[in-house]
């Protein structure tokens, strides 16, 4: 039976007490202006802070008291903590014509609890999960990681300045993919399960009844986050807009503005591209020729030189080919390829980009000539 | 098997990347052990004079420090390619001419005349250049000065016959795996990072600083997009060309030409 109650905000600290019983708590930190994610106990959470973003610039602002989650999300998202920026995906050590592996080691015993997650997030999350676990062969390490993992949400009660889930159909709202989902209401957070795991966790905590006035000021909240949104993208005509316009004189404009310097996909919460190479320095050579390294894995991107080489160069050439072809993955590529929005509309790179590239205004600007 | 003949060779430069090397404390007696270093005057205790006839022999490996600024260097270098295999440049002054290259825009007459007593005796070049202007280079390391730990994983590739995993893309990719909250988004500061090279292990957004470029050029860096940003924050055209007229000057404008 679902269960829903309300948690009053002076004891959101239980909740994460009891989530922190079984699971590293992995949740919003504000840290040099921006509010970044990492594993944290309840005094971390920048309660009260309100934060301005706008393309290519983002600051953090004091807000009101009684409000916890007044800002959006920042640059991390899980992605983070399940695909993480380097990991060691074995060590080897090769000697003469003998080759042993090792297991990489464990980053903890402890799964993690993802704290706060916004709706546009639980989708980027399915299809991480489609993609490193969906195919014949699960992608280990992000398995390990993903493993005993638990989700708690959090509806989106203000849209940031660079917000359009909106228009993708992500958000503001939760809908699936969680274990708990949580609104804030004026006193209290509404707290709803969404899987046994998270009743589980519920039935620890000292809720107040939910009532009718509850459920009515959860649905007026967000109501009134989707009348706030600033920005949108055409997505019923994707990706028709995007295969149309190809050769568009727009893609030149575009990269004599765009830096390549790759922010946009490494703030993507659905860009997973990665390089792995074997890492050996001179601290793993020994004088009979013994050799031990890792296989590395890092975060990569389409904007790198290196990403696309082949054994001439870069098969996309150009910057502007570059540019087109991320835009392309993010809002026709993969729901083609998945089934899901490759753009979960976060706003992530229009914060991020210190040029301010927009991807909504840049789309839209390939209707005009 | 004879162990690789290594020569650390240094031109106009500070000497800064060749103590970097020495940085590798534990790693660099590892040096020692696997190669033949035939020749590094930095290593040792005095210098013995007889430079140029030292190095007439067959190297492996060439490692050059400093850019190329006398004639008499420019015949070195080409001493130096014929004798050896593969040759490697380290630092900002061998691979992009270092600070000395802001001489390329200016007037070297006017410098010496008003800085020595006896102008003719200062042996230079009208410009300072990078080794790759000379000769063939078959890797460059680049930082002012080069990341220890990135010289071992290239030395470590040589001796092992793979391809380093040394990036050319931007600082920023770096940063961000690290999770630095950026400080050109967040704090308006003027930032050299999206058109440098990673390699530093972002020494300075770190600590909450701007780069300043000391990694040189990234691959196709967009020079000009970035300055128009900084144009935006108030920086003057002139203060947008101080910011990169350092160490990699004679690369940064390279790249702004081709845009
Ligand atoms: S493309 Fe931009 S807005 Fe879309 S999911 Fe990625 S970071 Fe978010
Ligand atoms: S994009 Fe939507 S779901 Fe995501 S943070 Fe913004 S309002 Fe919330
Ligand atoms: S769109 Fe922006 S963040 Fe992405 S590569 Fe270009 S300049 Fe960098
Ligand atoms: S702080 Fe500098 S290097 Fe880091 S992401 Fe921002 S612009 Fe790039």
């Amino acid at each position: 039976m679902a269960i829903k109650g309300t948690l009053k905000k002076s004891r959101l600290e239980n909740l994460l007490a009891v989530l922190n019983k079984s699971h590293r708590v992995i949740g919003p930190k504000a840290e040099d202006g921006a509010v970044v994610m990492a594993e944290i106990g309840y005094k971390d959470i920048p309660s009260g802070v309100r934060d301005l973003q706008w393309p290519g610039g983002c600051r953090l602002l004091p807000g009101k008291d009684s409000q916890v989650f007044s800002f959006s999300p920042g640059p991390d998202s899980f992605k983070r903590f399940l695909h993480p920026p380097v990991s060691e995906l074995f060590a080897f050590k090769r000697n003469g014509a003998k080759i042993d592996f090792l297991p990489a080691p464990k980053i903890s015993e402890r799964p993690m609890a993802f704290f706060a997650v916004r709706p546009c997030d639980l989708s980027a999350l399915k299809l991480y999960d489609k993609i490193f676990l969906g195919g014949p062969v699960a992608d280990q390490a992000y398995e390990s990681l993903r493993r005993g993992s638990l989700v708690v949400a959090l509806n989106c009660l203000y849209p940031g300045n660079n917000c359009f889930c909106l228009s993708m159909g992500t958000g503001p709202e939760a809908r699936d993919g969680f274990d708990i989902q949580m609104t804030e209401l004026e006193d209290s957070f509404l707290l709803e399960d969404g899987s046994a795991k998270g009743a589980e966790i519920l039935e620890q905590l000292p809720l107040g009844q939910a009532g009718a006035d509850e459920i009515s000021a959860k649905r007026q909240r967000i109501e009134s986050c989707k009348a706030a949104f600033k920005k949108s993208i055409a997505a019923q005509e994707l990706p028709g807009m995007i295969y149309a316009n190809l050769d568009h004189p727009h893609w030149e404009d575009i990269a004599r503005r765009d830096l390549e310097c790759g922010n946009c996909t490494q703030v993507c919460p659905t860009c997973f591209c990665n390089t792995s190479y074997d890492y050996a320095a001179l601290g793993g050579i020994a004088a009979g020729g013994a050799v031990s390294g890792k296989r590395l894995r890092k975060w990569d991107s389409c904007f790198s030189r290196s990403f696309a080489r082949v054994h001439s160069g870069n098969f996309r050439f150009s910057r502007k080919a570059r540019y087109r072809h991320w835009m392309a993955h993010k809002l026709a590529y993969t729901q083609a390829q998945f089934g899901l929005p490759g753009c979960v509309g976060c706003g992530r790179c229009i914060t991020w980009c210190p040029a301010g590239i927009d991807i909504t205004a840049e789309l839209e600007a390939l209707r005009h000539v | 098997m004879a162990k690789p003949r290594i020569g650390i060779f240094k031109f106009t430069s500070c000497d800064g990347c060749q103590l970097s090397i020495f940085n590798l404390e534990e790693e660099f007696l590892q040096i020692a052990g696997l190669t033949e270093i035939a020749y590094f005057q930095e290593g040792q205790d005095a210098p013995d004079g007889n430079g140029f006839q030292a190095w007439a022999a067959h190297f492996d490996l060439a490692v050059v420090e400093g850019s190329i600024s006398t004639e008499r260097q420019s015949k070195e270098l080409l001493d130096i390619r014929e004798n050896s295999s593969r040759l490697i440049t380290i630092g900002a002054c061998a691979t992009a001419g270092g600070v000395q290259a802001l001489r390329n825009w200016a007037d070297v007459s006017e410098f010496k005349a008003s800085e020595y007593p006896a102008p003719d005796a200062v042996e230079a070049l009208a410009e300072s250049t990078p080794i790759s202007a000379h000769v063939h280079v078959d890797y460059e390391l680049w930082g002012c000065p080069i990341n220890s730990a990135e010289f071992s994983e290239v030395l470590a590739s040589f001796l092992l016959g793979k391809t380093p995993g040394v990036p050319g893309y931007s600082l920023c990719m770096e940063c961000k795996r690290k999770g630095i909250p950026c400080v050109l988004v967040a704090g308006q500061a003027p930032c050299l990072g999206p058109v440098t090279r990673a390699g530093c292990g972002v020494l300075c957004p770190s600590l909450n600083r701007a780069c300043y470029g000391c990694f040189g050029p990234k691959d196709g860096a967009n020079i000009m997009a970035l300055m128009r940003i900084f144009q935006g924050f108030g920086y003057t055209e002139n203060q947008c060309r101080m910011m990169l007229d350092k160490m990699n000057t004679y690369k940064f404008r390279e790249m702004e030409e081709k845009g």
